[in-house]
């Protein structure tokens, strides 16, 4: 992770994002446009109806309305004519619907769209993030951040960020219809606005961390109870059913008061937002009343006042509540844009789909993660189609033999730390995938993915029958547990299904990694958890399927590598004995004494 | 496992599911009260506005007159006054109802789970129970606080602009008043759909989660399989998914708004039409045929909000039958009458009745099958264990090791037969006379989150840091918090991550002897702990077990090699019994079970 790029910012994140909804969000802030635009044709309608139709004054300053009129033939003739103003009014709001469905509807496509590309690129960049980093990640942070933080930004995408431009629009569009209307009063009414989104704004800005420590209380107040309910037996087991109770009623009520004092908080806020609406109302009234005596504005154009007033000073009240809760989105983005950062594996462009299927040649290779050294100078040769097998105590380096083969991690390329090589190929010349589609590994802790046992056998990949599977499982010695499930191979795993024992995951892995047919495979301590008879059995069947396979089998139990071509026995890194078991045995040394100590002391213990 | 899964909720609105929770309705009755007139005073006022501007206009505006402006005014600004005060009293009445309300729910839900058995917990994932406890209980609080606002405001507003509109012009009024209903049954079709839409949203999103924890869990795997790319696509597939169902929700809320102000714009219009005559015929006045577009635009806000409410006070049945279901759950174990009489219940115990434990344990005829069914785990099993006797039990994991510990800790009970504690059945004395005798180690030892303190003082709530430390040094837990900055003060995380899992179980230890039991159930750790901590830990257990009846559920050799006696468990039944020795020589499972632990440990013994 030497090269970091530099750090991309939400802003950019953001736009990259809108890339493929350029075109919807633009379809939605034009029908937006046109769906203001009918919004605040009605009440200059009505307004014409009252003044002009039914009021009888001049038509005046409108454009294209008196041309209209004439067309029509002139204000005593629509007199008569009412239900056909009617009859436009509803057709207005009819154009109005249909822009106001178009504009919801590509709204709603480009931001899940946006939302939808957002989580398959995070998806599938974790997935191609080296091994490295999924070793250091803490699991649950990564996923609250995939599920909470792209949350966050839905929320934007879909409510927040066209409201936010609707708002503006519609104070824009309603003011330069007022204030030609009438100055005075277009000012005094405008006068609110900042008023009351400043209002908005700066409350709700200020209660942020008291909803932050409700928050947290409730957190609290959960991981209470779940600490009871996990520890239930503790709780039992000492008798402290009462002292439980009383934390947990404690930490309720705290959370429950914390909750209370914030109504007190919050009713203040929208008492005095609807007592600043309520006077805004109250002065245009006044103010109307005044205007309308000096002629300056008529009952038609009062009404368009108060009308145009009420669509105007809620969204502005929601615009506080939006750019308070905006500030969060840039937070996701930026959490989300790390994950996106981080360098995932990629190959050369002239990796290497050769063979794999050479001897394997560890050429004085040193290795460490970070400043601890994990491997010095380990050099070894596994000729190909036979098998090796490693010992040693943990932390003696096996498993990273085993991750440096299939390039779990990665030698440095430049040779000063040796060099791993297949058939005199350099691993690191090979692509990744087919690398390691060649070479199956069989992990410490397998994973077994929350489907059917088929599906797991198969690795998720449809290529293989009914018969292939079971055989696999026959050699790994699970296909008689697994028939004894209710549904057979069709049985579900992991979290929503049964819960298999630590053996059989480790007999499920193993057939799945025979069924891929690799031509070398590693088994990472894969029987520790299955008694020696069964051990033997799978080596037995094993040998037969895996004619001409390298293997690499690494244990710490002597009967499963006794039948290797070749032991190598590892201590703090280093190669401290290496040979054929038989040598070993005559070498007299840690091979030896292991060898001695499950053999015998069991039948000493027993006299 | 699908039953704790979202189950799909259908079900009409039913009386007897609310009665339920009237004993949680009733210490708020008067707050509910408040907050329903004080939404009549707000309605009120609501409705009061566009008759406020029809005056204006008629008395004002139309006549080109100011006169008698200013104390119009001051009605104006006290009438918002008087909506002032009341959205300020009823957002906190409401708002302690809600709070309190779910308070209270949360508070009956986990006093009765500290009743519950044991069978329970372990038939149900902890998640389901949480969910129960935090969401549901702040789901219907929510509702029964904020539901009744929207209704009384909703329905008054629209009871009190009817009789404005009838009353202002009966001729225009009627129009509108036939109106509402189809409005309001639009309305609710549509919320419905929606509703349902946002379910499907709602499930899909949770399996979206789940991908990405096994996506992100299994990412090693799926690096050595090569099938990033498969999962990828699976992935896609889903969120594709997710993608048509939101867009679906929103379309239906797309259609639906329009709709619902078609007919607004149809109301405008025939009010235009037909007030625009009476206007001109000198049989209306223009403040009421404003007035009248007022109430015809805004009338379908509080008929959404109802339909909304409607909607959700049937979706929160569901919440509601699943909280009422663990109320009404009754606790499998329990003190007869007699014993509560005598020894008290959990929550206030009769300790000056208890008699001292002394640590016989008799296993009588006993025969035992878990509540949640499957075969006999016992069959007329009897067993004596004279106090101060180690017992370990040894069996592969999943074997069913734990069974005996939880019938002698008393977390299940013999199917038939009894166990004897000191010569008499314990079914005789009360669970906590039995759990306070006990000190049990878990194998994951569980840690509360806190200081350390804390934790120890866990075993003897009373006991002094002298004592605290005493019984630390006893296990040599001293030793972890030498290794402290902050001793005793230090934080252990939740659920004690920031210790190692050694030192938790030293700190277990340390909190089980400080409780100084008679009886003693360790469940040993299978996972590595360093050499050093597991010498410590050997001598902590050996310290432990010094003149108590013990039970170990044992995985290591040395732990093992302690006991006098060896229980063998494979498949949940005894096999073989009897001592270490005994077990070898018979060369039966207990041999093989044994060779294999003594390869695992013994690989690089030096």
């Amino acid at each position: 992770m030497e090269q970091t790029k530099a750090k991309r910012r939400p802003m950019a994140l953001l736009l990259e994002l809108f890339r493929g909804s350029r075109i919807l969000y633009l379809v939605a802030a034009v029908f937006m446009l046109a769906t203001v635009f009918c919004n605040f044709l009605l009440p200059q309608m009505i307004r014409f109806v009252v003044d002009n139709v039914v009021g009888g004054e001049p038509v005046s300053d409108m454009p294209l309305i008196p041309g209209l009129v004439e067309w029509l033939g002139g204000t005593g003739a629509l007199r008569d004519r009412l239900p056909l103003m009617g009859f436009l009014a509803v057709v207005l709001a009819a154009v109005g619907g249909l822009c106001n469905f178009i504009y919801h509807r590509s709204l709603s496509c480009g931001a899940e769209g946006m939302i939808k590309r957002l989580r398959d690129r995070l998806y599938s960049h974790i997935q191609k993030l080296p091994y490295q980093w999924h070793v250091a990640i803490q699991t649950g942070d990564i996923i609250q951040r995939c599920t909470s933080d792209v949350d966050v930004v839905r929320n934007f995408l879909v409510n927040q960020l066209l409201e936010m431009a609707r708002t503006i629009v519609l104070v824009v569009v309603a003011y330069s219809l007022l204030f030609p209307m009438n100055f005075n009063m277009a000012l005094a009414s405008a006068l609110f606005l900042p008023v009351i989104f400043a209002y908005s704004f700066v409350f709700l800005s200020k209660v942020s961390n008291r909803f932050l420590a409700a928050d947290e209380a409730e957190g609290q107040l959960l991981s209470i109870a779940q600490e009871n309910f996990t520890g239930v037996r503790v709780v039992r087991a000492f008798g402290r059913e009462r002292h439980e109770v009383d934390q947990f009623d404690k930490q309720n009520h705290h959370f429950a008061n914390l909750w209370m004092h914030l109504g007190k908080l919050l009713s203040s806020y929208w008492g005095l937002g609807d007592l600043i609406t309520g006077l805004q109302m109250i002065t245009i009234c006044v103010m109307g009343a005044f205007e309308a005596a000096k002629g300056n504005i008529t009952v038609g154009g009062f009404i368009v006042f108060l009308t145009y007033n009420s669509m105007t000073i809620w969204p502005v009240r929601g615009l506080g509540r939006i750019l308070s809760e905006a500030s969060k989105t840039g937070v996701s983005l930026g959490r989300l844009g790390e994950i996106l950062d981080a360098e995932p594996e990629t190959d050369p462009v002239d990796a290497l789909e050769a063979p794999v299927d050479g001897d394997i040649v560890f050429d004085h290779v040193s290795f460490s993660y970070g400043d601890a050294p994990v491997l010095r100078d380990v050099s070894f040769t596994v000729e190909k189609g036979t098998t090796l097998g490693i010992l040693g105590a943990t932390g003696s380096g096996k498993t990273t033999v085993a991750h440096l083969i299939c390039r779990l991690y990665d030698l440095s390329g430049d040779g000063s730390n040796g060099a791993i090589t297949i058939g005199g190929v350099n691993v690191n010349r090979f692509q990744r995938d087919w690398l390691r589609k060649n070479v199956g590994i069989v992990l410490q802790e397998p994973f077994l993915y929350s489907r059917t046992i088929k599906d797991n056998i198969a690795a998720l990949s449809g290529h293989y029958s009914p018969d292939e599977i079971r055989e696999a499982a026959r050699i790994s010695c699970v296909d008689d547990a697994i028939e004894q499930f209710e549904s057979g191979y069709d049985t579900i795993v992991g979290e929503r299904g049964v819960t298999l024992s630590g053996g059989q995951k480790q007999r499920v892995a193993i057939a799945r990694t025979i069924l891929g047919d690799p031509a070398v495979m590693i088994f990472d301590d894969s029987l520790s958890a299955v008694d020696t008879e069964t051990d033997t059995r799978i080596r037995g069947a094993l040998a037969g399927r895996t004619k001409g396979v390298t293997t690499l089998i690494i244990a710490h139990r002597i009967t499963s590598i006794r039948d290797a071509d070749k032991v190598i026995v590892m201590d703090d890194g280093r190669i401290v004995e290496m040979g054929t078991p038989q040598e070993l045995m005559e070498l007299g040394g840690v091979y030896r004494r292991i060898h001695d100590m499950q053999e015998s002391i069991v039948e000493s213990e027993a006299m | 496992m699908s039953y704790f899964e979202e189950e799909r909720y259908d079900k009409p609105f039913s009386l007897s599911v609310w009665k339920g929770m009237l004993p949680f309705f009733r210490p708020f009755r008067s707050q509910m009260l408040q907050v329903t007139i004080l939404m009549l005073i707000c309605s009120l006022v609501d409705v009061f506005i566009p008759l406020y501007q029809k005056y204006i206009i008629d008395t004002f505006i139309v006549p080109r007159n100011t006169a008698g402006i200013w104390p119009v005014a001051v009605v104006g600004v006290v009438g918002m006054l008087v909506q002032l005060i009341a959205t300020v009293v009823f957002t906190r009445t409401a708002m302690k109802v809600e709070m309190g309300f779910s308070r209270d729910l949360k508070k009956a839900l986990f006093d009765h789970l500290q009743t519950l058995s044991l069978s329970y917990y372990n038939t149900t994932p902890v998640g389901y129970i949480i969910a129960r406890v935090m969401s549901d209980t702040s789901r219907i609080g929510g509702l029964v606080a904020w539901g009744l606002v929207d209704v009384m405001w909703g329905v008054s507003y629209v009871i009190f602009a009817m009789i404005a509109m009838v009353a202002l012009d009966w001729r225009l009024g009627i129009i509108l008043v036939i109106m509402v209903p189809f409005m309001a049954l639009i309305t609710w079709w549509f919320q419905n759909r929606i509703l349902k839409y946002n379910r499907v949203v709602r499930r899909t999103n949770s399996r979206i989660t789940g991908s990405f924890n096994e996506g992100i869990n299994g990412a090693r795997t799926s690096k050595t399989l090569v099938i990033e790319d498969i999962n990828s696509r699976e992935f896609a597939a889903l969120t594709g998914e997710m993608y048509g169902s939101s867009v679906r929700a929103a379309t239906l809320a797309a259609i639906y708004m329009p709709v619902i102000l078609m007919f607004g714009a149809i109301a405008v219009a025939i009010i235009m039409v037909n007030g625009g005559g009476y206007v001109m015929g000198g049989t209306m006045l223009f403040g009421t045929l404003s007035a009248m577009i007022s109430y015809a635009v805004n009338i379908f806000d509080p008929i959404q909000q109802m339909a909304r409410v409607f909607s959700d006070v049937i979706a929160t049945q569901a919440n509601i039958e699943r909280v009422q279901a663990l109320l009404d759950r009754e606790p499998e174990i329990v003190d007869s009458p007699a014993v509560v009489e005598k020894y008290g219940d959990s929550f206030n115990p009769r300790r000056e009745n208890w008699e001292p434990l002394h640590g016989d344990i008799r296993f009588d005829d006993v025969t035992f099958r878990y509540p949640d069914g499957g075969d006999d785990v016992l069959e007329n099993f009897s067993l004596d264990v004279k106090a101060g006797t180690c017992v370990a039990i040894v069996g592969e994991t999943g074997a069913g090791k734990s069974t005996l510990v939880n019938l002698v800790c008393r977390f299940f009970e013999p199917t038939s037969g009894r166990i004897l504690i000191d010569g008499r059945d314990y079914r005789e004395r009360s669970q906590l006379w039995l759990h306070s005798n006990i000190g049990y180690v878990l194998q994951s030892p569980h840690l509360f989150s806190g200081n350390i303190r804390e934790n120890i003082r866990y075993g003897n709530l009373d006991a002094t840091d002298e004592e605290i430390m005493a019984a630390a040094r006893m296990v040599s837990a001293d030793k972890v918090l030498e290794k402290l900055p902050k001793g005793l003060d230090s934080d252990v995380g939740e659920g004690g991550d920031r210790l190692s899992t050694g030192e938790k179980q030293l700190i277990s230890f340390a909190r089980a002897v400080l409780a100084d039991p008679r009886i003693f159930v360790l469940d040993e750790a299978t996972s590595s702990i360093d050499t050093d901590t597991e010498r410590l830990i050997q001598n902590a257990i050996s310290n432990i077990l010094k003149d108590r009846t013990s039970f170990l559920i044992a995985h290591r050799l040395s732990t093992i090699k302690m006991a006098d006696l060896i229980l063998v468990v494979r498949d949940g039944k005894i096999v073989e019994q009897g001592t270490h020795r005994e077990l070898l020589q018979k060369k039966g499972y207990y041999r093989d079970l044994y060779t294999m632990q003594y390869q695992k440990e013994m690989t690089f013994e030096k």
